[in-house]
């Protein structure tokens, strides 16, 4: 176990833009991630929610390095203390950091899933790894001999889910392991990765299932729009809005089905088109003129972050 | 389990049988019209250069080679004689098709099989390092000479190797498939591949640009997929990716564009069989087109069908038995582990 000071992870100021080409405006810079920050401890899960196209899988291959040739990156990136340059990158991947990717079209369509699921190590010892994560996952001996296309939705996501599980990575970025599986499959899942967590090593489980971040996480990152707007303690979502900091928390507190049920009015506004000043402020109750002076900076505030100007 | 197996497989035999019938009867009947609409005169073709012939003199062939008779009867004719096993007597060589096919057809396939070997692996190659270097010059390069070998016509390829090698450099000899003057059963092994080189080259140069782009095109979408951004996730360098994901993605779409290129390789090979003077198939067809020679065209004609259509076939039955998501319906679907 490994509790020093350093964070394992730590994302600050990241900000990501495509060059686009498009007839009209000929080449132009699409700025989709702005201002992130996240940090992950070891021996913690930080669940990372946010609605769709908040950012939250750019972050995830924006730390391995896997953005695509048109992508700019700038901002911080420390793992372990070290700056994640990409040969520190190239490094890591696959060995200290592992991707759990978000679509069956990870798998090789041509490759029998045992086989994928084991990597380029041959060693037998890898072999019964494998053999162990996926009887846990209730995958078969013949599975292992099956191609993608043989399996259930639920089956390939436990395949891509073990290809994480049996390295030795310290941590593992989950961008949205669990759709398509049974719920006590999800449970066994996410149960596996809060072991991992347990016994030293950092987890980012990325998700839009809410309730079960906060039944295995320990902090929460909220993300909107290409931005972290709150991250908290999961204690504060269980208690509720009062304990929670930024507008948008609130609003996603009230939107669970066991709470009120409310959706939030509006829609997340989309890259190339966003608001000069708070990115949440079209939205937002409690705007004021110095909301639109600036995005607001993320500030620690009773135990957690926030980037907004009014919260208390 | 078997017996199921082994029936499937005698009903899509059936269905191809079925198939390569019909389209062969298509084909002669096709051909066929095509020749009797022919201007050229085969009688006159081969009086042609025998000094005065009368008109009984070419009556009396005409009646002899059956060309009095009307059409369905003439067709009627050939069809028995294909059926008989002959295939009918060329006009031309004064043989039975079947022996004149049989006779040409080594000289053909040897050209051919070297130059699709020869272009499926240069192509192949090619490809793989167009695709791995994309955008670099290297890629840019051998794509540019590509693209210009497309639109190459083969017999003006072959006069260019014809001039250079041939001529000018005196390597390779100017035609046939041996020396003159030589008896067959005396032609060394060796002086038939050295009189092979040059059109065997010609006619994989003007394929292998073809399996090349292809394959580039192929390797850069793989290369773009998913999985290969997740083996780069995993820590795989581009060598290892290759040999994970790369081949075995594209070697089969490479290896069916190569079997079913077998149409433009007979092409092709006319072609340069005619501007080289190599006894092949392809030289015995234009001179059966341009002597109205009927038996010997339909009978080259219905042959090289044959062989176009058992180049898709066999790339169809390698598709089905290499790639396990065709012929295979979820064997065991659900059952496991859900
Ligand atoms: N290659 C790309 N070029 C241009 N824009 C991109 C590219 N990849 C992602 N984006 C944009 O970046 C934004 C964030 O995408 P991202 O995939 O991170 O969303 P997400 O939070 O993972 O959403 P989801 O929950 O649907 O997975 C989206 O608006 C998307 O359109
Ligand atoms: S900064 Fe202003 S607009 Fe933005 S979330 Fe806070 S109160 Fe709302
Ligand atoms: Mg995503």
């Amino acid at each position: 176990m490994c509790h020093s000071n350093l964070p394992l992870l730590e994302v600050d100021n990241l900000s990501v833009s495509f060059r686009m080409y498009d007839r009209a405006f000929g080449q132009r810079d699409l700025k989709v991630i702005q201002d992130l920050a996240i940090t992950v401890n070891s021996g913690e899960i930080l669940a990372v929610v946010g609605s769709s196209g908040s950012g939250k899988s750019l972050l995830a291959h924006a730390v391995l390095g896997l953005l695509p040739q048109n992508a700019t990156v700038s901002g911080r990136m420390f793992y372990k203390g070290k700056p994640l340059d990409e040969q520190n990158q190239r490094k890591l991947r696959g060995s200290e950091i592992a991707l759990i990717p978000q679509s069956v079209t990870y798998l090789d369509p041509l490759m029998q899933v045992g086989k994928q699921a084991r990597g380029t190590d041959k060693s037998p010892e890898r072999m019964r790894r494998q053999r162990k994560v996926f009887q846990r996952l209730n995958l078969t001996r013949q599975a292992e001999k099956l191609y993608p296309f043989q399996l259930s939705g639920g089956m390939a996501r436990r395949v891509l889910f073990s290809t994480a599980i049996i390295t030795d990575a310290e941590l593992v970025i989950a961008d949205e392991p669990t759709p398509g599986m049974h719920l006590d499959q999800a449970l066994e899942a996410l149960s596996i990765l809060r072991e991992l967590a347990d016994i030293g090593k950092g987890i980012i489980l990325i998700t839009h299932d809410i309730d079960l971040a906060l039944q295995f996480a320990d902090k929460i990152a909220v993300f909107y729009a290409g931005t972290t707007v709150e991250e908290s303690p999961v204690a504060d979502f269980i208690k509720g809005p009062g304990a929670l900091r930024h507008p948008y928390t609130k609003a996603l507190w009230h939107a669970l089905p066991q709470n009120d049920f409310i959706p939030i009015d509006g829609f997340q506004p989309y890259a190339g088109n966003l608001p000069d000043g708070c990115l949440f402020a079209p939205r937002c109750p409690l705007k004021t003129p110095e909301c639109e002076a600036g995005n607001p900076h993320m500030r620690k505030l009773r135990g957690g972050k926030v980037r907004c100007v009014h919260a208390t | 389990m078997k017996g199921k197996r082994l029936i499937n497989i005698s009903k899509v035999i059936g269905k191809y049988l079925f198939r390569v019938m019909t389209l062969l009867l298509a084909t002669s009947i096709v051909a066929f019209v095509l020749v009797s609409l022919s201007p050229i005169d085969p009688v006159q073709q081969y009086v042609m250069g025998a000094g005065a012939v009368s008109m009984e003199q070419r009556e009396t062939i005409s009646e002899y080679w059956g060309l009095n008779a009307p059409p369905t009867e003439r067709y009627l004719n050939w069809l028995s004689a294909i059926l008989r096993g002959d295939m009918g007597v060329s006009l031309l060589y004064r043989q039975p098709v079947a022996r004149i096919i049989s006779e040409r057809f080594i000289n053909t396939f040897a050209l051919m099989m070297t130059s699709w070997i020869l272009s499926g692996i240069i192509g192949f190659v090619l490809g793989c390092v167009m695709g791995i270097c994309q955008g670099k010059w290297v890629d840019s390069i051998i794509k540019r000479i590509c693209l210009v070998l497309c639109s190459v016509p083969t017999f003006w390829l072959g006069l260019v190797f014809l001039l250079i090698f041939s001529v000018w450099l005196g390597w390779f000899p100017i035609g046939f498939s041996s020396p003159i003057g030589i008896a067959d059963t005396d032609v060394s092994i060796w002086q038939r591949l050295y009189h092979l080189v040059l059109p065997a080259l010609t006619l994989s140069f003007i394929s292998f640009a073809n399996v090349a782009l292809h394959t580039r095109q192929k390797l850069i979408d793989v290369l773009e997929s998913d999985y290969v951004l997740f083996a780069r996730a995993r820590g795989n360098d581009t060598w290892t990716i290759m040999k994970r994901h790369g081949f075995r993605n594209i070697l089969l779409p490479a290896i069916t564009l190569q079997f079913a290129s077998f149409a433009e390789l007979f092409g092709g090979s006319v072609l340069a069989e005619n501007v080289f003077s190599y006894p092949g198939l392809g030289s015995a067809v234009s001179a059966a087109g341009l002597n109205s020679d009927v038996p010997l065209l339909l009978g080259i004609t219905l042959f090289s069908t044959l062989f176009v259509f058992l180049g898709n076939f066999i790339a169809n039955i390698i598709y089905g038995v290499v790639d396990p998501r065709i012929g295979e319906e979820r064997p065991h679907g659900q059952a496991i582990g859900d």
